[in-house]
């Protein structure tokens, strides 16, 4: 207690939690490895001979080549321009499903805390009828409604069943943050609930949105995955790692695995980079929490 | 290379605790934080060591030392010899043998060094038991009689209840029972008395005089309240920065300090006896930062005495020429101080206190800008989720009147659990009360509109009590002041020349507002609380401890500038506070409320001088003053038992089941009175005199003046 006011206080927050964030290495290689895979997914086929779309006569069910990095499938597609183009989809889908499932979660959950009420009894009711739900299942049931139209109902969709737990944390992190003084001096003022909860109560929690949000990514990314093989997510003619996999599980195993394997291994790998970045920002940002003791 | 150990005091030939050299510094971020810079000094058996410091000063850190408490990453060096054995460098084993045993410790924070599934009497006995060969039943019987010497009633009972059940005074005093279970030779309190109530704290400090005299213990009391410390100790070490800078005897150190930070210390501190009589000599700055310390004396950036000699080399402890061995300081300049018998008010530049143009009027011409008339504010006790039942109400402030004229401050005193700071929610939530009227400017807060509710806040508003917890993190400070502006449709062209003129306004520099609240002092963060309060050009100010959680340093630079402020804005504040000495210093008029009633309400002096409600006088009586003399010789009055819970108030007169009145000077048949009416406010002095008091039985006694002998 009389050791901490010796702290220097001239690093800045931002400084600190980004020097934090440096020294870990594994983080480090995550954040690296993700900004290659956008790179490879968006910028990549712009250098590609091959397009995702593109057939090549001259090549059915070729193994990994020169001309052809991961080989072609069996109608003489090219596997890395497909895989490429499924990692975008994936990757999109992720980052916008994450974006806006945290976003719920921080709105709903700081009005529940907030208002408290009736406001809260209804949210966590909501709260606990869409955690019972089986939500896998109810996508699938719901997903002729987004077949031909955009994929962007389906990421509405994801978002919906995964908010939940967030907003019960953001709700009991309101409740707790609401009694803090700088709140009662903001209502004091007359400053209206919704700018005290956008302006002071959400920033507040920001470290734990953005760790929440990261670790969300790689989730909602496994969901698509696993919905998309059982064809009930992404639709033809959209390409994800998820049709992909369908696509080609079959091929696993045989001497033309290759087909199987390579979206296979790049969305574990996808997901465990997404993860590390996700550990290491919650290190930097909240060292005290459980394993980021610093060393 | 061996440093000779200072003679700091005339120790015996054997000295129980001898520390030499001590530094202790932890690795950080930014460098390694030196907590503690070449500390000595010795206990001798059966005395009482003082060591007072602020914050961050390393007393705390220093006594771990010595119990081998302190984080591994902690680096310590120097010695630490009890009965002439080394401590440093055993191992924790080795220790834990002497820990508990010949030396023991009493913490700040009684709840967590209890262990809340263990029931009270269990863990005194375990206590026993690992140091001595007993059985279990003896060792329970042995904590049943130390529960009994530290005054807790019925303790064979209370000694099976659980650390939840009891209250905080009561878990300090299990704590003190564990201390001395073993008998120790020496025992190390680390601000045993902070966490607590100045009626508990008093109470507490009898109990350690029980428990040394029981035990004929040393102890090592660790306190930042020189109040503590004047009444109780034998000799004082004042630390800065991880060092002493002045050391003796409790009278020399507290009637000829000849170091200019004690000097300050001591000028800064609100006397409880005088009152706003002696301007207060604030010390100006903050203390330094232990990561990176510059050569020289510490304190001479603070210090409107250095010379250049000051900033170049750090000044030693030395003994004073005059007073000989047993007054040691470490200053360039103590010899000049001493010569020339300098006090704090020619060292310390004091404020100039000038009249503010409302007073001028008398009080009952001057408008009312807060008025409360019998608000009530009850807390339902529910149980069940679903279906809700009330099972019990809180009385948290139940039918209080007061007013505030323009220009006036009026302290509202009381301790934890009073009701003061619901008192304050309730004006500034602007909301209708449950019963009784709120009126704010004019403005019953029953029957005003929305829009006129909005209008209000522009006139009232307040600063809180913790100066970091009330200032967004994430916000720079200009963004801070300009919140309130901005929600009040002041233009964003003419927002930054406010802002600006606020920031000077109370003594900070406006190249500072792109600032985050994290990098500056509490000092500081305080007056951009107090800035923030000011944005709108208020009326009414309302204070929420205002500086209790601010180091006595600190404190005296933001007392001045909310009494200048008053005078030069012509504010009006409601000033709430435990500490009853900042209130006689600060305020026009004094309430003091005690379980949600007004016990005790008039002008500051008559309520100081002649108190006449037995709460007031034992609440005065309670709070240790910084004379040591003063504070041997006085009269004590000690409360019984704790404040009781507020959800179930004794009948008639709410104080009776502690009333010193009630229990030792009254009848059955005048007692019958105190249990079945409930006492209303009624005139002290002469007629009309501004004074009133609660109490069937009320009689003037002039606590601060009652010194034995």
């Amino acid at each position: 207690m009389t050791a901490a006011t010796g702290i220097s206080k001239s690093d800045s927050r931002g400084r600190l939690v980004l020097r934090r964030f440096l020294r870990r290495r594994l983080a480090l290689f995550g954040l690296l490895m993700v900004v290659l895979f956008f790179g490879f997914a968006y910028v990549g086929p712009d250098f590609y001979k091959w397009n995702y779309n593109q057939l090549d006569p001259a090549a059915f069910l070729e193994p990994p080549s020169a001309s052809h990095w991961f080989g072609t499938t069996q109608n003489g597609f090219d596997m890395f321009a497909q895989t490429m183009r499924g990692m975008q989809k994936s990757l999109i889908i992720g980052l916008v499903g994450a974006l806006l499932s945290t976003a719920i979660a921080a709105l709903a959950g700081a009005a529940a805390g907030y208002f408290s009420g009736w406001t809260d009894r209804g949210i966590i009711a909501l709260i606990d009828l869409l955690l019972v739900l089986p939500g896998f299942l109810i996508i699938a049931i719901l997903s002729p409604l987004f077949q031909r139209r955009t994929w962007l109902i389906f990421v509405v969709l994801l978002a919906a069943f995964q908010w939940m737990i967030t907003a019960r944390v953001v709700r009991s992190m309101t409740l707790s943050l609401k009694e803090r003084e700088f709140i009662h001096a903001a209502r004091f003022a007359g400053v209206s609930n919704w700018k005290i909860i956008l302006r002071h109560l959400l920033p507040n929690m920001s470290s734990f949105l953005v760790i929440d949000a990261t670790i969300n990514v790689s989730s909602l990314i496994l969901a698509e995955v696993g919905l998309s093989f059982f064809g009930f997510g992404v639709q033809p003619p959209d390409i994800s790692l998820g049709t992909l996999i369908n696509d080609h599980w079959q091929a696993a195993g045989t001497q033309d695995g290759y087909q199987f394997y390579f979206p296979a291994i790049l969305l574990v790998a996808l997901v465990l980079c997404v993860n590390l970045v996700g550990d290491g920002l919650r290190d930097a940002l909240d060292p005290n929490a459980g394993m980021g003791a610093p060393r | 290379m061996i440093v000779p150990i200072p003679p700091l005091y005339e120790a015996p030939a054997q000295p129980l605790l001898e520390v030499a050299n001590l530094s202790v510094s932890f690795p950080s971020e930014a460098g390694p934080v030196a907590a503690v810079r070449g500390l000595s000094y010795r206990v001798s058996p059966g005395e009482v060591l003082g060591i007072v410091g602020e914050s961050g000063s390393g007393k705390s850190v220093s006594s771990l030392a010595v119990m081998g408490l302190l984080p591994p990453r902690a680096r310590v060096a120097g010695s630490i010899r009890f009965r002439g054995n080394e401590l440093l460098g055993r191992t924790d084993k080795e220790l834990s043998s002497l820990r508990g045993n010949k030396i023991s410790m009493i913490f700040q924070d009684p709840l967590s060094a209890l262990t809340p599934v263990y029931t009270v009497g269990d863990q005194i006995a375990e206590a026993v038991e690992i140091h001595r060969k007993v059985s279990k039943k003896a060792a329970l019987d042995r904590a049943i009689e130390l529960l009994t010497l530290v005054g807790i009633p019925e303790a064979p009972r209370r000694a099976t209840a659980f650390p939840h059940e009891f209250s905080g005074g009561m878990r300090q005093r299990a704590m003190i029972a564990m201390a001395i279970a073993n008998d120790p030779d020496l025992i190390i309190a680390d601000e045993p008395t902070t966490a607590l109530d100045v009626t508990i704290q008093a109470q507490i400090i009898e109990v350690l005089r029980t428990a040394k005299k029981a035990t004929g213990a040393a102890i090592v009391m660790i306190t930042h309240d020189l109040g503590v410390i004047a009444g109780f100790a034998d000799r004082v070490a004042v630390m800065y920065a991880g060092k002493p800078v002045e050391t003796g005897a409790v009278d020399d150190v507290f009637y000829r300090p000849r170091m200019p930070y004690t000097l300050g210390l001591l000028g800064s501190l609100p006397r409880l006896d005088l009152g706003n009589r002696v301007p207060l000599t604030p010390i100006e700055g903050d203390p330094p930062s232990l990561v990176h310390l510059p050569p020289g004396c510490p304190f001479a950036p603070r210090c409107p005495m250095r010379l250049e000699v000051c900033e170049r080399a750090e000044p030693e402890l030395i003994p004073m020429p005059a007073s000989g061995v047993a007054h040691s300081t470490a200053c360039h300049r103590s010899a000049e101080i001493e010569e020339k018998s300098l006090t704090s008010a020619d060292i310390f530049p004091a404020a100039q206190a000038s009249e503010q143009p409302a007073n001028r009027i008398p009080r009952d011409q001057r408008p009312t800008v807060l008025e409360l008339a019998g608000m009530v504010k009850h807390y339902p006790l529910v149980k069940g989720s679903i279906i809700r039942r009330r099972t019990g109400t809180v009385y948290a402030v139940d039918g209080i009147s007061l007013d505030i004229r323009e220009g006036e401050t009026l302290g509202l005193v009381g301790e934890s659990g009073c009701g003061k700071t619901t008192t304050i929610m309730e004006i500034l939530s602007l909301v209708p009360p449950e019963s009784g009227k709120i009126v704010v400017l004019g403005k019953d807060t029953s029957v005003i509109s929305g829009p006129e509710r909005f209008e209000v806040r522009r006139e009232v508003s307040v600063v809180f009590q913790d100066p970091l917890a009330s200032l967004d993190p994430r916000m720079p400070i200009a963004d801070i002041l300009a919140e309130p502006l901005e929600t009040h449709g002041v233009p964003a062209s003419v927002r930054s020349g406010r802002i600006a003129e606020l920031l000077k306004t109370v003594g900070l520099r406006p190249e500072h507002a792109g600032r985050y609240p994290q990098e500056f002092s509490g000092g500081q963060r305080q007056r951009i609380g107090i800035a923030r309060a000011l944005a709108l050009q208020p009326k009414l100010l309302i204070l929420d401890e205002p500086v209790s959680a601010l180091d006595v340093s600190i404190r005296a630079g933001v007392i001045n500038l909310l009494q200048r402020l008053k005078t030069e804005l012509d504010l009006s504040y409601l000033f709430v506070a435990h500490d009853l000495s900042v209130v006689r210093y600060i305020a026009d008029r004094a309430a003091v409320m005690y379980l949600g009633k007004i016990m005790e309400i008039g002008h500051v002096d008559q309520v100081f001088d002649l108190p006449s409600h037995p709460y007031t006088q034992a609440l005065l009586s309670a709070i240790p003053l910084t004379d040591p003399r003063m504070e041997r010789a006085r009269r004590r009055i000690i409360l019984r038992g704790d404040l009781p819970s507020p959800a179930n108030p004794p009948s008639g007169c709410r104080f009776r089941g502690r009333c010193q009145k009630f229990a030792d000077e009254l009848d059955d048949v005048r007692r019958r009175r105190c249990i079945e009416e409930q006492p209303l406010l009624t005139v002290q002095g002469a007629p009309g005199a501004d004074h009133r008091a609660a109490c069937h039985y009320a009689e003037a006694y002039a606590v601060l003046k009652d010194v034995a002998g």
